[in-house]
């Protein structure tokens, strides 16, 4: 099969690779019918994420149709047309059975639950297409994936749905959710999202749904703050702003009641010589980027709550520890547990509360795959959400 | 009644966390030495502690789950026939007899005769206090081959016993949990679990 291969830092390719099979009885094939290219795939090209392998498939926003399924597989048929989360998850541990599905403690395999175990005192949970320490696990940016565990993960869209209004309850919609879930909206509330990115896009479109009064969007990227306005949210443009004194200004002096952070930083601490170095390099952002959790904690109104999508994975640097114990702040972060909300946002997209595909700025068939990295990477201001068809036919 | 082993009579951390283990405290190993090695790690699993401890006492079944033992032949109900995979493609065999059996509780084996690399073990299953299944402990005590030296090699070859204890604990797991070993190889390098 065809398949988007990790090659090394800012060279990913389309290649030829062994087609997936089943392993295990729980298992099952889906032919990609679309499949996304997620900011956290950036970390990977840019290289960032420790542990990944010349030739790993790379994905983790995908949706197609069972064309296989295992011997135990008791859920899905050959024909279903399914959602994949990114998040492989047994169903069956402590944490699943508590919903907390990112937190899976079985869906690593032992080797290499063990690196993760060694960087985070605990094995990481597994996930399709993101290096070697959530599994080493192929992923979806191909024509054919294997997914373990598949009568827990994929939901079964319903005829005629089309591939872009559900394509994003894989990742991006249920993380931009629980980005709001996490800031326990109360009535009157206001909520600033710094990053409006996909997830922080649609973190606003959530607070809304979940009864914030106002959401104010903080980035630089002026047609991302369009999107952010067409959502119903505020602006403030931290190139031409202070923030901080201007959500002070806006919210009559008391604070933001929640804030989102939904940039992140790229990995830090993994090796020091490394960071200091990528961050000198990162185009425009890669500074910023460290800033804007401090920004967050420093902003956020005393006693409120600090929700934090964005990916980080190493330690931070001048942590502003003091500001958020004395002003009590409540931190709540982590990855989604995305099968936790399949159904609920499913739902919601099919009654027209949540409407994600206002953000696909490009469809491009898979073999263009590098091309849409290229420009998600270096042209953040335009290209705001990259599909991949694999079926789509290759312009001349 | 099976007891957690304490590293020490006055705090409550088990033996598995001490900075220097003493093997003589690991009960249920034959003739302790005191620099014997000594491994010893445990996982919850959400299955009841009968079904984990018949599962284990079928002796035959721990190759399903234990990357590094190629098989154990049942000699009787008690000695069993060891073959184990060592660094450098190599296999050492040796005879192990059950020296303590306490149905749904706790099993206890050791190397018996001249083994190459002397060792014993024992897992104990206790209720999680708080409902959450079965904490399994298992305690592993060795007479390291070659001393520092070996047990360097072994740790390249992933095959040093601490780090093939929690391997090994890590896929128990997921076979009682989930009924497959998690793995994102091709069926040809996937570890067997049937």
């Amino acid at each position: 099969m065809r398949a988007l291969t990790w090659q090394g830092r800012h060279d990913v390719r389309v290649e030829t690779v062994p087609d997936p099979q089943i392993v295990n009885p729980r298992d099952a094939i889906v032919r990609v019918t679309s499949t996304a290219i997620c900011g956290s795939d950036l970390h990977l090209y840019d290289h960032y994420i420790p542990t990944l392998k010349s030739g790993d498939v790379l994905g983790h926003e995908f949706m197609g149709e069972v064309v296989e399924v295992g011997p135990a597989n008791k859920k899905l048929k050959v024909g279903d047309r399914v959602v994949v989360p990114f998040v492989i998850a047994c169903g069956n541990c402590f944490f699943c059975q508590k919903q907390l599905y990112s937190a899976c403690d079985n869906s690593n395999p032992a080797e290499t639950a063990d690196m993760s175990e060694m960087l985070y005192g605990y094995a990481m949970t597994g996930a399709f297409g993101y290096s070697h320490l959530t599994g080493g696990y192929a992923g979806g940016q191909a024509e054919y994936v294997r997914v373990p565990y598949s009568d827990v993960g994929p939901i079964v869209i319903p005829p005629g749905v089309d591939d872009d209004k559900v394509l994003f309850l894989s990742d991006i919609l249920p993380t931009g959710w629980m980005a709001a879930e996490n800031c326990d909206i109360e009535p009157g509330d206001t909520v600033a999202v710094w990053g409006a990115g996909p997830v922080g896009l649609l973190a606003i479109q959530s607070a809304f749904v979940l009864g914030a009064e106002r959401v104010i969007a903080i980035d630089h990227y002026p047609h991302r703050l369009e999107l952010a306005k067409s959502q119903g949210a505020e602006v403030i443009n931290f190139e031409e702003v202070r923030v901080r004194e201007a959500l002070v200004e806006m919210t009559g002096g008391i604070g933001p009641d929640a804030c989102i952070d939904a940039v992140g930083l790229e990995s830090h601490g993994f090796t020091l010589d490394n960071v200091v170095d990528e961050i000198k390099t990162a185009v425009k952002l890669g500074t910023d980027r460290p800033h804007a959790l401090r920004q967050v904690i420093l902003a956020c109104r005393k006693a409120g709550r600090v929700s934090i999508p964005g990916v980080y994975g190493g330690m931070a640097d001048k942590f502003p520890i003091g500001a958020l114990m004395e002003k009590g702040l409540t931190v709540k972060t982590g990855q989604t547990h995305v099968q936790r909300y399949s159904e609920k946002l499913l739902a919601m997209i099919l009654e027209g509360k949540l409407e994600p595909t206002f953000l696909i700025s490009h469809r491009l068939p898979l073999e263009r795959a590098p091309t849409g990295y290229k420009m998600f990477k270096e042209q953040q201001n335009d290209c705001t959400k990259v599909v991949l068809k694999p079926g789509l036919k290759q312009a001349a | 009644m099976t007891e957690f082993l304490k590293r020490t009579s006055y705090d409550d951390a088990p033996l598995s966390s001490a900075k220097h283990p003493d093997a003589t405290r690991a009960e249920g190993s034959a003739t302790p030495r005191r620099d014997d090695e000594v491994v010893s790690r445990t996982v919850t699993i959400n299955r009841p502690r009968e079904e984990l401890y018949r599962f284990w006492r079928e002796l035959s079944n721990l190759p399903r789950f234990m990357q590094n033992i190629e098989r154990i032949d049942r000699i009787d109900s008690r000695r069993s026939h060891w073959v184990v995979l060592a660094p450098g493609h190599k296999t050492v065999e040796w005879d192990s007899t059950i020296t303590a059996d306490v149905p749904g509780e706790l099993i206890a084996w050791c190397s018996t005769g001249d083994a190459s690399v002397r060792n014993s073990g024992r897992v104990e299953f206790r209720d999680s206090p708080v409902g959450r299944g079965t904490e399994v402990t298992a305690t592993i005590v060795y007479d390291p081959p070659l001393g520092a030296l070996g047990k360097l090699v072994a740790k390249l070859f992933a095959r040093e016993p601490k780090i093939q204890t929690r391997q090994d604990l890590r896929r128990f797991k997921q076979l009682m949990e989930t009924g497959e070993v998690a793995t994102a190889q091709p069926p040809e390098a996937a570890p067997r679990a049937a």
